[in-house]
């Protein structure tokens, strides 16, 4: 059996007296789309965080390609092969598109304790940053403000960074959060291309775009992970919908 | 070691340590709950400072002096608050740090213009000057000893109104989550008046007491207040308890650091040097428990705010 | 750069290039003498204007940097050694080690803690130097001027303006330099949004110390320049109260353009300088009280001065092509 991309085992994180992630185990094999569903305050967010690097969690561990990587920081885990996009859009909203991109380039470039050459001129950064933003279908805004771009397109700019760094896990946290469904469409269309290369790990809402693109899925109620299997396996599972019962945004279909 | 001396010393950290109290409560409320870091809360100290004086001239009585600033400096703090602070709430602190750091400038000006350039004296009332011998062979300043007082009085009042009343009750919600206090429908803009007008005449309270002991001058209130910044930040923004605790630390550290680090230097300095040398060196002690709290503890002691 | 920065950075070289002819056409020698101290404390905003306009670091205590170049001066002079090529070395050392060691403790916070912690430190090094007696303590001391074994001669006006000028020029283009180099990106990133910095990959923290350590190398050579200056040392110049000085320099010029940093040091002290006159043509006496009118001017720009003078210099010339 080839090696786990992700291995999650006993994560455990709670803020005061709130369990957001209780005892969860996840597996995430090595090129497959992996979604994780579940109602509001189910603890996705946390969830990614804490995979990411940005959150300690109080037990468990995470073993990413089979390192132990539970105590690495951020920056870290992003330079062996580790990205992130957020659900609120987190760019960097003076800079433009291209440098946006071009700056998470320049993270994976070695080293910037350079202080001579003008950044916004070298083609060691802008042919790349291009590429990602083409990749996503941003290459025509990207002289674009980030804060002026569309929300749509800043949900683009936010995967863009994220391929930008050549990873090879993406933690994508509703990507198409706030989009309208043309947008949806297209980043429906992304990440299918993005699946013949990268392994992903999806947060979504929409159950549409999880069902077209997810090989495997990950229910999350109060911080555990309550079943794990095929589309179709989730979709006939009785103590999933029991979990969506009463959800006023549940979407899985009555029938199989 | 001398017990006698370590008691006076101890007293008067004290003493120093509810003035500084005095002043960093105002400063700590005003900081939590309305987020605003006010550089010219040193200039009420003054301010009140130079009403005190001015009264007590008038009146001839110390105490009558005292009760008609402490209005006079609530009134000069909400004026303040309503011409200047106001429009500073919704900016970032720097500009919050340059505009009342344009403030003191007026003020010491000000102050300058009205009473003149030269340190002002006030003496203390017969009642007040004398000595008290609780201490076996160490007579006490009584005026000293009523500071502490009212010094204490104060924390319990503020303990009072915080713990027990219904604007308590919103200062403390106000300072652990703001955005939710003026979701509940609060008149904010009258609980940040208030606030900010008992925090000022707090502040000027203490420039009333200090007047007597030192002298009232232009800009007496700026190394106060750089300490009773140092002291919320130990404290924990927005915390009374933290205020309290954290200034009669500084009172203390401040105080007997002055009196026996000049000796401990002059073990390796020679004595004009270990003289200069041990006061100032003092004052450093307590930058250093700033640094040191923040890296154990980075919100301070007694941090009030949630998330 | 924009062409216009370019254009205003040019012609504000031009005019501090200029002065010292001027002065002497019209037989003002003071004029050399208050420029160099508006160019050596442009410097210092300059370098400030790296960690806060472009790093997004509000250090309260940049101060503190121009003591310690001054220090460095002072206290060498005080042991005979006049030696500008030891002098200034030394101050860059200092300063350096000074920033580093502030940065590194200072650096591990953020928002307001930055800046109390920025300023706290200040605080011990201003009572470090009113403690030691041996220099002075309080009152400062008088020192020599650097010597630099003929090449320059700062006791000459002219030759010390120029010396000035020409850093002046270095520094401010340098950092320039730096603010469009990667590093300048990673600060400017790191500014912007220090989260997403580390999550795409940024060991965020010593590039930010890095910053802060350049910055306070350059304002330490502002410090051994204004030791000259002066020819004085105290630790006035750590005093809070500067630290707050370059602040407004900074802010008054227009943040994170390198050349509002100029523009704020020269308004800021010509308004010091010569609001008193101006305020004395109003009134006879009014002008001591020139504060008065300062304090609620810095409110002012504060609130209604977007961008500062660079923001109405780019605006006039805009519209006048």
């Amino acid at each position: 059996m080839a090696e786990l991309a992700l291995s999650v085992s006993g994560l455990r994180k709670s803020f005061g007296g709130l369990r957001a992630t209780d005892n969860l185990d996840l597996d995430v094999e090595q090129g497959e789309l992996h979604a994780v569903i579940g109602p509001n305050g189910a603890g996705k967010t946390t969830l990614i965080s804490q995979l990411a690097g940005e959150l300690n969690p109080d037990g468990g561990r995470i073993i990413f390609e089979g390192r132990d990587v539970t105590r690495l920081p951020a920056h870290r885990r992003s330079a062996l092969g580790l990205a992130r996009s957020f659900q609120i859009t987190s760019v960097f909203r003076s800079l433009s598109a291209l440098d946006n991109v071009a700056m998470a380039v320049q993270a994976h470039d070695g080293h910037s304790f350079r202080f001579w050459a003008q950044a916004r001129r070298q083609p060691g950064l802008r042919g790349p940053a291009l590429a990602a933003l083409d990749q996503v279908g941003l290459a025509g805004r990207a002289e674009a403000v980030a804060a002026e771009l569309s929300h749509g397109e800043q949900r683009q700019l936010e995967i863009a960074m994220a391929l930008a760094t050549r990873p090879r896990l993406l933690l994508l946290d509703e990507p198409t959060a706030g989009m309208g469904p043309d947008e949806s469409g297209r980043m429906v269309e992304l990440l299918q291309s993005l699946k013949q290369s990268h392994t992903i790990v999806l947060i979504e809402h929409d159950m549409d775009v999880i069902f077209q693109l997810a090989d495997r899925i990950t229910v999350l109620v109060y911080g555990r992970a309550i079943a794990t299997g095929a589309p179709d396996q989730i979709r006939r599972n009785d103590v999933v919908r029991q979990a969506y019962l009463g959800e006023e945004h549940s979407e899985v279909p009555a029938d199989a | 070691m001398d017990l006698v001396l370590l008691l006076e010393q101890t007293l008067n950290g004290l003493q120093f340590g509810v003035m500084l109290f005095l002043i960093a409560a105002g400063l700590t409320l005003v900081f939590g709950i309305m987020d605003l870091v006010n550089l010219a809360h040193g200039s009420l100290v003054m301010i009140g400072a130079y009403l005190a004086a001015t009264f007590t001239g008038w009146t001839d009585s110390f105490l009558i002096g005292l009760l008609l600033a402490l209005p006079a400096t609530f009134a000069v703090g909400i004026i303040t608050e309503i011409v200047v602070l106001r429009t500073l709430y919704q900016r970032d602190h720097l500009d919050q740090v340059l505009a009342t750091f344009g403030l003191i400038l007026f003020f010491n000006e000000g102050v300058r213009l009205i009473w003149g350039p030269v340190s002002l004296y006030s003496d203390l009332p017969s009642y007040l000057s004398g000595h008290v011998e609780f201490i076996p062979g160490a007579p006490y300043p009584v005026f000293r000893l009523v500071i502490i007082g009212i010094g204490l009085a104060v924390a319990l009042l503020l303990y009072l109104i915080v713990a027990h009343t219904r604007l308590g009750m919103l200062i403390r919600a106000g300072a652990s989550n703001r955005e939710m206090v003026g979701a509940l429908g609060v008149d904010v803009r009258r609980l940040f008046m208030l606030v900010f007008g008992l925090g000022a005449t707090f502040a000027g309270l203490a420039g009333m007491m200090l007047g007597p002991l030192t002298s009232v001058q232009p800009g007496m209130g700026e190394p106060l207040l750089i300490l009773a910044f140092v002291v919320i930040i130990i404290g924990g923004i927005g915390s009374i308890r933290g205020a309290f605790v954290a200034s009669l630390l500084a009172g203390l550290l401040d105080t007997i650091g002055r009196v026996f680090l000049p000796d401990l230097l002059r073990t390796f300095l020679n004595d004009a040097a270990a003289d200069t040398a041990g006061p100032a060196l003092a004052q450093v002690l307590i930058y250093l428990l700033m640094a040191g709290v923040l890296i154990v503890r980075p919100r301070g002691l007694f941090p009030a705010q949630s998330g | 750069m924009t062409r216009l920065q370019f254009r205003i950075a040019l012609v504000l070289l031009l005019m501090f290039a200029l002065v010292p002819p001027l002065g002497a056409l019209f037989e003002q020698p003071f004029l050399s003498y208050f420029f160099a101290r508006i160019m050596i404390l442009g410097i210092a905003a300059v370098s400030l204007d790296l960690i806060l306009g472009f790093g997004g670091m509000v250090s309260f205590g940049h101060a503190v940097y121009l003591g310690v170049g001054a220090y460095a001066v002072g206290v060498l002079s005080h042991h005979g050694i006049d030696n500008g090529f030891i002098q200034f070395p030394v101050a860059v050392l200092a300063s350096g080690l000074a920033a580093l060691a502030i940065g590194a403790m200072s650096i591990r916070t953020s928002g307001v803690y930055f800046i109390m912690i920025t300023l706290a430190f200040a605080q011990m090094l201003y009572f470090l130097g009113i403690s030691l007696e041996e220099y002075g303590g309080d009152d400062g001391m008088a020192i020599n001027r650097s010597e630099f074994g003929g090449l320059i001669d700062l006791w000459d006006p002219m030759q010390f303006y120029y010396l000035v000028f020409g850093l002046l020029a270095l520094f401010t283009y340098l950092a320039h330099r730096i603010v469009h180099s990667r590093f300048g990106m990673v600060l400017q990133g790191t500014r912007s949004n220090e989260q997403r910095m580390r999550a795409i990959g940024f060991p965020t923290y010593r590039y930010r110390v890095a910053a802060f350590t350049i910055a306070g190398v350059m304002c330490g050579v502002a410090g051994a320049l204004l030791a000259n200056w002066n020819e004085f040392v105290s630790p006035d110049y750590m005093h809070w109260t500067r630290s707050g000085e370059i602040l407004i320099m900074v802010i008054l010029g227009g943040i994170g353009t390198l050349v509002g940093a100029l523009l704020g040091a020269t308004g800021f002290l010509l308004l010091e300088e010569y609001l008193p006159d101006l305020m004395d043509l109003g009134a006879q006496g009014w002008g001591e009280h020139w504060m008065l009118l300062f304090g609620p001017l810095l409110i002012l720009v504060v609130l209604f001065g977007r961008g500062g003078l660079y923001a109405l210099l780019t605006r006039w010339a805009i519209r006048h092509g």
